[in-house]
């Protein structure tokens, strides 16, 4: 029995088995992935914090629900497309259109009608440039990331980690209409954390992932050469995070704040190496420093951002 | 949230619970169209105040 024809037998299960449920409001927050919102909100935020420039409350505001809008229309999209491996993977098959809450055709029709929303209300509100960035990121994260990038190679979450990396820029945008230098020093910051922190998590959930057939770096390269790209990534981040303050865009508070959450993250990175394995590079200890290093790592963004933004506001 | 399950074995909604969902989804689409409502007139306040 072929991996597709499994995958469609599970996902037609999973259909079936629910088909007759109704929707409620959760479910329809559920397809906008708040949790992965978050940190699009939060960086979002930073970068028209950060912005030279003034923009009133209630449109900086709007700035964000926008941002929030977006991603989560992604989301929506994102859930739409992927479907039939998300009725395979344990992780997703609960989500509302695997279980069949939610039919295809309407989770499309939602994220679409978002982020439609977000783009004219941004482009309204704000300005044009925060808009076009805003209809960049949704297109990437739609047709490079989802529609391309995400079955066909390895190195999907490399290229697709940049859908990820455009809240600051879209933030910076909005305020002062351009995009130059620091917003785009922001988008590599998030660009080049994005394969550690999702390579981390891909060493332990990975049965999910080959089941699906996603090629993720562990299912097609093995656990080991993950191990060695997460320490490789994070060596490159660690640096680039000092480049606000070798542009003089930041204090020293920053530079400090920086250079000690790198350490720490290289640290656990580090840890994640050299954990103990079999010759194929399998944990032996169940993945516990890759855990702790996909933990870290969403604090450290979280927390790297925030001081860029205490920087600029005390500074 | 529990169902009931058909003949067929399947699950299935009762009627009180379609009733409490449809509900529950009508309030949140009031609560979106209402904060919708309130932010474009605050945008429209604060982009005349500075025309």
């Amino acid at each position: 029995m072929s991996g597709i024809t499994t995958r469609g037998q599970e996902a037609e299960i999973a259909q079936s088995d629910a088909i007759l449920l109704e929707a409620d409001y959760r479910d329809w927050i559920a397809l906008l992935k708040p949790r992965v919102m978050t940190l699009v909100v939060f960086t979002g935020a930073i970068g028209l914090l950060v912005a030279p420039g003034h923009v009133h409350l209630v449109l900086g505001l709007t700035a964000i629900l926008c941002i929030a809008v977006a991603a989560g229309a992604c989301g929506a999209i994102n859930m739409w497309y992927d479907r039939d491996i998300d009725a395979v993977m344990r992780r997703t098959q609960r989500r509302p259109i695997p279980a069949g809450r939610i039919d295809p055709a309407s989770a499309l029709g939602f994220g679409i009608t978002l982020a439609a929303g977000a783009v004219i209300v941004m482009g309204l509100a704000l300005n044009v440039a925060a808009a076009a960035v805003l209809t960049l990121s949704i297109c990437f994260y739609v047709f490079v990331y989802t529609m391309w990038l995400k079955r066909r190679t390895p190195q999907n979450i490399v290229i697709g980690g940049a859908a990820g990396a455009f809240p600051p820029v879209i933030g910076w945008a909005a305020v002062t209409g351009s995009v130059d230098l620091v917003p785009l020093i922001l988008f590599a910051i998030i660009f080049i954390w994005t394969p550690p922190h999702f390579w981390s998590l891909a060493l332990w959930a990975n049965d999910d992932y080959r089941r699906a057939g996603i090629p993720m770096l562990p299912v097609t390269n093995g656990a080991k050469e993950t191990r060695r790209q997460i320490f490789l990534y994070t060596l490159v981040l660690v640096p680039l995070t000092l480049a606000p303050y070798a542009v003089g865009f930041s204090g020293v508070s920053y530079a400090v704040a920086a250079a000690l959450l790198g350490l720490i993250f290289l640290q656990r990175v580090w840890a994640v190496l050299r954990d103990r394995q079999d010759a194929q590079g399998t944990s032996l200890t169940n993945d516990a420093p890759a855990r702790a290093a996909f933990k870290y790592s969403i604090y450290y963004l979280f927390a790297l951002f925030g001081a860029l933004a205490v920087d600029r506001l005390l500074g | 949230m529990s169902a009931m399950v058909d003949q067929s074995g399947r699950k299935q909604d009762t009627e009180a619970q379609i009733g409490r969902r449809r509900r529950g989804r009508s309030w949140a689409f009031l609560i979106v169209l209402l904060a919708l409502a309130a932010l474009f007139y605050a945008i429209t306040i604060v982009k005349m105040a500075h025309l």
